[in-house]
């Protein structure tokens, strides 16, 4: 369970999250919707204590991580998974010793086991036989993949998505969109997606969340979202231009 | 009374508080938040060395990088300084009929000052500016993110090793340093200016002691741990973007040579008296 309460967070003197509060149970799947540059990203680093708020808290599982150093956020992030918008791949490595990390740092395993694993968790993100393949060598869709597969081989209980199908094309975003469904009801996990991308949230989250204004303006099932008739969740779900930022 | 006490506690702070914002803001303020900084990550480091968290393979893949591959860069620049040194030394001695402790002056030199020194320099130019740029580059394509996401630590898994390493490293090339560029005076110094061999070497092996070898690789540790923390703290700190890292590693090279240089200064005077103090 994820609880968010009143978080505030300022970069100097721009305010980007104003008193976020939220709810998250174990095993639901949420996609969190916003314009870019609206703070979803941010709000997603301060569930996994990557970034530390200005006043708030955040619990995983009852423990307020806000309190917490670093090296105790340590044991709290082993129960998630986060795939990032870039897919942050550790360009010195080849893919299988990628995915393998988490396994290497935490797990006694042997090399066979791990290389079990890793090939496993490959063949469930479609990308079998890629193992010593280099970072620089994949697209966009496969960097991605690969992130996720590092994310999900130790197999955590939450698994965050930062922007999963951002820059991809519209048939390597459904792949990924059905691959974050499989992960979800194959492993069980709670799934917070951050997107833009109102297709993947509609078809990811169990419930979505609107960012607006440094605040969650909505919150309910996709069906209460998309059909909304509130003109600031309409002028998003639709993804029309405010007049005054039309470019004539 | 107590009360007295609390009152003068509470006057302080806010006298240290006046004097923090008055040096917020400034370059004074911003090197002194740095220093504090460097501090704590060298607090972090070395706690977490003495756990043994970090992995063995990575220690020995970084003695690799910062050992082996800075050979050529602390062959010549050992050989040239030994050389150099023995030559503009025999042209001085030569004028009193002093040709003889010539290698001596060099010994002496490149085992507590110039073998120290000048490797520790090289291998922070070399060294010093990879790490910087290593560790920023993964800084900004959040791939340290991505380790703190995967339960690991990025001073256990990228400080550590490289400081340890460096530590192993900087004294092994210290002492390649001192015995090439030896090695190279004794050629100039016999082969090219015609100084009588015997004597000459009986010259150095009186005026030097293990003392001043003792020295140089005491020295050499610190410059190891100097290079790989500024690195490291360069990176790990580093701006957004290609510039970012840019000026992260120009820092990085800039500010251990600096610190190198003044440190020199300082442990050559305690380490010559705590020699004479040990009797060494």
């Amino acid at each position: 369970m994820i609880e968010v309460r009143h978080l505030k967070k300022s970069f100097g003197a721009q305010l980007i999250l104003d008193d976020i509060s939220f709810r998250i149970e174990n095993s639901e799947s949420v996609a969190i919707i916003g314009r870019s540059g609206g703070g979803k990203s941010v709000l997603l680093k301060h569930i996994i204590g990557l970034l530390q708020p200005d006043a708030g808290d955040v619990l995983v599982d009852d423990e307020n991580i806000v309190a917490m150093n670093e090296r105790q956020l340590l044991r709290v992030r082993r129960k998630f998974g986060m795939v990032f918008q870039g897919a942050a791949l550790f360009d010195s490595m080849t893919v299988a010793e990628n995915v393998a990390f988490g396994l290497r740092r935490h797990e006694h395993l042997t090399e066979a086991e791990i290389a079990k694993r890793v090939a496993a968790t490959l063949d469930m993100v479609d990308l079998p036989g890629t193992e010593n393949k280099n970072p620089a060598e994949l697209s966009g869709g496969m960097r991605k993949r690969v992130g996720l597969a590092r994310a999900i081989i130790y197999e955590p209980q939450i698994v965050l998505y930062d922007e999963p199908t951002t820059g991809l094309d519209p048939i390597v975003s459904d792949s990924i969109d059905k691959l974050i469904i499989r992960v979800r009801d194959h492993l069980n996990v709670t799934s917070i997606v951050v997107t833009h991308d109102m297709r993947s949230a509609r078809r990811v989250g169990n419930r979505v969340m609107l960012l607006h204004e440094k605040k969650i303006y909505a919150n309910g099932t996709p069906e209460e979202i998309f059909t909304s008739h509130d003109a600031v969740v309409r002028q998003f779900v639709d993804g029309v231009a405010d007049a005054k930022e039309t470019i004539i | 009374m107590r009360l007295n006490s609390r009152a003068g506690k509470t006057q302080a702070c806010l006298l240290n508080l006046e004097a923090m914002n008055f040096l917020a803001g400034t370059w004074l303020g911003e090197w002194l938040a740095g220093l504090g900084r460097i501090t704590l990550l060298a607090r972090e480091a070395i706690a977490s060395a003495l756990t043994f968290k970090f992995s063995r393979r990575d220690v020995l893949y970084q003695i690799y990088f910062i050992g082996i591959k800075s050979q050529s860069v602390v062959l010549v620049t050992g050989a040239f300084t030994g050389m150099v040194l023995a030559a503009q030394t025999y042209f001085q001695f030569h004028k009193v009929k002093m040709d003889t402790a010539t290698l001596a002056v060099v010994s002496v030199s490149m085992c507590s000052e110039l073998g120290p020194v000048l490797t520790a320099l090289m291998v922070a130019g070399r060294v010093g500016a990879a790490i910087a740029a290593e560790i920023g580059t993964m800084r900004v394509t959040e791939q340290i993110d991505a380790l703190r996401t995967l339960a690991t630590h990025p001073v256990d898994y990228l400080v550590v090793p490289r400081l340890i390493a460096s530590n192993i490293a900087l004294p092994l090339l210290t002492i390649e340093s001192m015995c090439v560029g030896i090695a190279a005076s004794y050629f100039v110094g016999v082969y090219l200016l015609g100084i009588e061999p015997t004597y000459a070497w009986w010259n150095m092996l009186k005026y030097s002691h293990d003392s001043d070898v003792l020295i140089g690789l005491v020295k050499s540790v610190f410059y190891g741990g100097i290079i790989a923390l500024i690195g490291c703290y360069k990176g790990l700190s580093c701006g957004v973007g290609a510039q970012g890292v840019g000026r992260a590693t120009t820092e990085a090279v800039v500010y251990s040579s600096i610190t190198i240089l003044i440190c020199n200064f300082f442990l050559t005077m305690v380490l010559e008296q705590l020699c004479v103090i040990l009797g060494i």
